[in-house]
């Protein structure tokens, strides 16, 4: 990075160093004077909830890596090691099994949140892919992570997914054995999954740096939609919503901590305290119910093949979408119709989950295939298609004059 | 701030259908767990020590014949939370037992009597033994067995009423499987070697009625009726597949408290910070 | 500033220095469990006592047993070797301090303070050099006693220190019989 800062700092100390390495004037100018847009709800909280998630899996992980064995022989038992004997042990565990679900809560909340105000949109696109990413790099790691304490439902998670593969054409087959390190699920794959899912974090943690660095050349997209114009529509980012962020983040870790403290299990499976058995699948295999949405799609196609492309894609599709909506204006606020269809979207989404835990039998097939289509249709027929036929509403000249119309109308 | 909130629950209740509580299907004729009440469930719920000492003695006199119980340790007994037996009396048990050791000077594998440190000793030296004891039938080691296993299996209700609450009704499950016996296969039909139970999920289990009543002599005078001696193991077993439950759950008030507390004090800085812009 | 500006003004100092306080606490707090996830667990404190036969050892001969992870010498010491530990004054000890845990709080070194009275003859102590924590050998150094060949630090025949880097005799962990020849360790 060049140029020298603007920052002139009393401490001379501070000086000194920051006339060297620019690392204080990053921090004042990227995370304190950084100008925010001055109407952001509370749906634009989600990226600092996941900041600290991200933080927390990451400490809460190598803490358990200290009493944790990578092999099939102990890994079980070394968990309930940690539950049992290890000082606190049973805190770390659940907090790290359900702050995995915690972080899946919020960050489908903060894609949601980025799909109804059209965050995905030009000047942000790679912004929006580098999420897309992220995405797919904690999906990743959580699969790994679920393996790792070697229970009935680790094991048989790991060969249905590690499976998916072997429906490439004439080399899936070779690519399975080669995941496996063997001829089944085992010692081996428990250990490069152990090795992946210590580093992928890492990735993952390189990947957001890219992510907030993305977003801070345009700046933060707001609820309306309509880029800052001029300094009275900022606010720099301290104390106005570090203190906003802080709030919410200590409201997301009490409503973890209801379930880490008198819950902890309720995300879990039952058969998952049963210890890995390569010869006896458990009747009913679900995977956590994050992948449950995907998990749906996957089944819903009764071609082998086609149903692995089916769900890459209803992932990678995602990347797409800042070319596939074709709308000018930004703001779900202002697009009567798709706001609508955003709604019917997210309800969707909902019901594939509903349906991947659903035994593919009967109806659910029906609804499955359903709302399967009516996923992809979504991205790429209405999408493109309403952004020509709507006509949105007025937006307003700039983010004051929307708020002081709104708190013109409270206050009259 | 209304319509997040009308958002998030509209989301949790659709989220908490995709629960694997709420998904898992059965055979025809199978029951769900009757839902017993225990001390232990609540947030405020502890284990109630008479109890578990009653279904140790439970575990002891009549399930060790066949199942294991090896994460559970002898010194456990008498660690706050559980039974709280006196060191005396936990040792006094561990040396019942005869545990493996060595190798010795010689090179030979020998046995000594148990101490505090050991592991439950599990009845079958490995799990080949103990199929080739009881015809094929693995009696499971009963560790984690009311958490390895749900009670309730299906309905709506039993997610919101049960599971989250109570967890995923393994206690339940226990209670109402040692009791379930009583119930008549459907037509009489019989199979060899199996006993019909209809809050096993297939139905057909290869473990006998292990309660007939009276199976034990409880020492506080309590009736060992059947129901009695299932409740009070199944709350034994609980707290043998998670030792750490009461201080859990006695941390997690505290850290709820702390939090609603700083969370309140944070929502009034972050007012005043905003006091005086329009946003 | 008029005064209602100012009781607002320090009401919020208040109400920010308070927040900060209960975030700081809440912190620390936190910090705590990941700290002591590191401490010996709980199945490594209940293999804190270990029982050893000592009848098997001859006079003039050593075991090595361990206990806690840790080697601890059993010595069955010769008539000699024991009067040549008793017969040494105070005043040429380096630490003249037992470094026993059984014997009564500010013993000296002296030979009765470094076993149990009427077993002299058995001395456990941790084999455990003073200095850096190496395995001293038996029989060995200027005094008969042990030497510890990592840095060169000589015990005499009642362990004590008597050249050499190491600050303190090595170590008597906690022990006692529990029969005539069984000792518990721990």
């Amino acid at each position: 990075m060049s140029g020298h800062s603007n920052y002139e700092f009393k401490n001379p100390l501070v000086n000194w160093v920051d006339s060297r390495l620019p690392i204080v004037s990053l921090i004042k100018g990227q995370a304190m004077d950084f100008p925010t847009p001055k109407n952001l709800n509370y749906w634009w909280t989600f990226g600092g909830i996941l900041a600290i998630m991200l933080v927390l899996q990451l400490i809460t992980g190598i803490v358990l890596v200290m009493h944790y064995t990578p092999t099939a022989d102990l890994a079980f038992d070394s968990v309930e090691h940690i539950m049992r004997d290890v000082n606190y042990g049973w805190l770390l565990r659940y907090m790290h099994a359900n702050g995995a679900s915690m972080f899946f809560i919020a960050v489908y909340i903060h894609i949601f949140r980025g799909m109804y105000y059209g965050s995905y949109k030009e000047p942000r696109e790679v912004l929006w892919m580098l999420g897309v990413f992220i995405f797919i790099a904690m999906m990743a790691t959580a699969f790994m992570g679920y393996v790792l304490p070697w229970g009935q439902m680790s094991f048989w998670g790991a060969k249905v997914i590690t499976n998916l593969f072997s429906a490439i054409p004439f080399v899936g087959d070779s690519i399975v054995t080669w995941l496996w390190g063997g001829f089944n699920v085992g010692d081996p794959t428990l250990n490069r999954f152990f090795s992946l899912h210590y580093l992928l974090p890492f990735v993952l943690a390189a990947l957001v740096f890219l992510h907030i660095w993305a977003l801070h050349v345009p700046g933060n997209n707001n609820p309306t939609g309509v880029e800052v114009k001029s300094e009275a529509d900022t606010l720099p980012f301290h104390p106005y919503y570090t203190m906003k962020d802080l709030f919410a983040i200590v409201v997301f870790l009490m409503f973890m901590a209801a379930f880490v403290f008198f819950a902890p299990n309720f995300m879990g499976h039952a058969d998952n305290y049963i210890e890995a058995n390569p010869l006896s699948t458990p009747p009913h295999i679900v995977p956590e119910w994050y992948f449950l949405p995907f998990y749906a799609i996957l089944r819903s196609i009764p071609d082998k093949l086609l149903g692995v492309i089916a769900m890459f894609s209803s992932l990678l599709i995602l990347l797409a979408l800042p070319w596939l909506d074709s709308s000018r204006v930004r703001s779900g606020k202002y697009r009567p119709i798709f706001k609508q269809l955003f709604w019917i979207f997210v309800f969707n989404c909902l019901v594939l989950g509903v349906v991947g835990g659903q035994p593919p039998e009967g109806i659910w097939v029906t609804i499955g295939r359903i709302s399967t289509a009516y996923y992809f249709l979504h991205f790429i027929i209405l999408l493109p298609l309403i952004g020509l036929l709507e006509s949105p509403k007025p937006l307003p000249a700039s983010i004051s004059e929307d708020v002081l119309a709104k708190s013109g109308a409270k206050s009259s | 701030m209304k319509k997040l909130f009308k958002s998030l629950a509209i989301a949790s209740i659709l989220g908490a259908l995709m629960s694997p509580q709420a998904l898992a299907s059965s055979s025809e004729g199978y029951i769900p767990a009757k839902n017993y009440s225990f001390s232990f469930e609540g947030i405020f719920g502890t284990y109630d020590r008479a109890q578990l000492q009653r279904g140790f003695l439970v575990y002891k006199e009549v399930c060790s014949a066949c199942h294991g119980l090896k994460r559970v340790r002898y010194r456990n007994l008498a660690e706050p939370g559980g039974p709280e037996l006196t060191k005396a009396q936990a040792k006094a048990i561990a040396k019942e037992a005869e545990v493996t050791d060595g190798p010795n000077e010689e090179g030979e594998m020998f046995t000594r009597p148990g101490q505090l440190s050991d592991a439950f000793v599990s009845p079958y030296p490995n799990d080949e033994a103990a199929k080739a004891a009881n015809g094929g039938a693995l009696p499971p080691d009963l560790s984690l067995i009311t958490k390895a296993r749900s009670g309730w299996h299906g309905t709506l209700k039993s997610l919101f009423t049960y599971s989250l609450f109570n967890g995923s009704g393994g206690p339940e499950y226990v209670a109402s499987l040692l009791t379930g016996y009583s119930h008549e296969a459907p037509n009489g039909e019989e199979k060899d070697g199996l006993s019909y139970n209809p809050y096993f999920p297939a139905l057909w289990i290869a473990m006998p009625a292990p309660l007939s009543g009276d199976d034990v002599e409880y020492a506080d005078g309590t009736k060992a009726t059947v129901e009695q001696q299932a409740k009070d193991v199944a709350a034994f077993l609980t707290w043998a597949a998670e030792p750490k439950m009461e201080e859990r759950k006695s941390l997690g008030l505290i850290v709820m408290l702390y939090l609603a507390v700083f969370s309140i004090l944070l929502y009034l800085v972050k007012k005043a910070i905003w006091a005086n812009v329009k946003h | 500033m008029s005064t209602v500006e100012e009781v607002e003004g320090t009401r919020r100092d208040f109400l920010y220095i308070a927040t900060g306080a209960v975030g700081v606490v809440g912190a620390a707090a936190a910090v705590w469990p990941f700290i002591d996830q590191m401490n010996p667990d709980a199945s490594v404190l209940a293999l804190s006592s270990a029982e050893f036969d000592l009848a098997p050892i001859a006079v003039g001969q050593s075991l090595t047993v361990k206990w806690r992870g840790n080697p601890v010498f059993i010595r069955h010491r010769t008539a000699k070797e024991i009067e040549e530990a008793k017969a040494v004054p105070m005043s040429d000890l380096v630490d003249p301090v037992s470094r026993n845990v059984n014997a009564p709080a500010g013993a000296d070194a002296s030979d009765v303070n470094r076993v149990v009275d009427g077993k002299e003859q058995y001395l456990i102590m941790m084999a455990i050099c003073t200095h850096l924590g190496c395995v001293p050998i038996g029989e060995a150094g200027d005094y008969d006693g042990w030497f510890c060949p990592c840095h060169g630090s000589h015990y005499d025949t009642a362990g004590r220190i008597r050249k050499g880097p190491a600050p303190r005799n090595l170590d008597v962990p906690p022990y006692k019989y529990i029969s005539d020849s069984k000792v518990v360790i721990g």
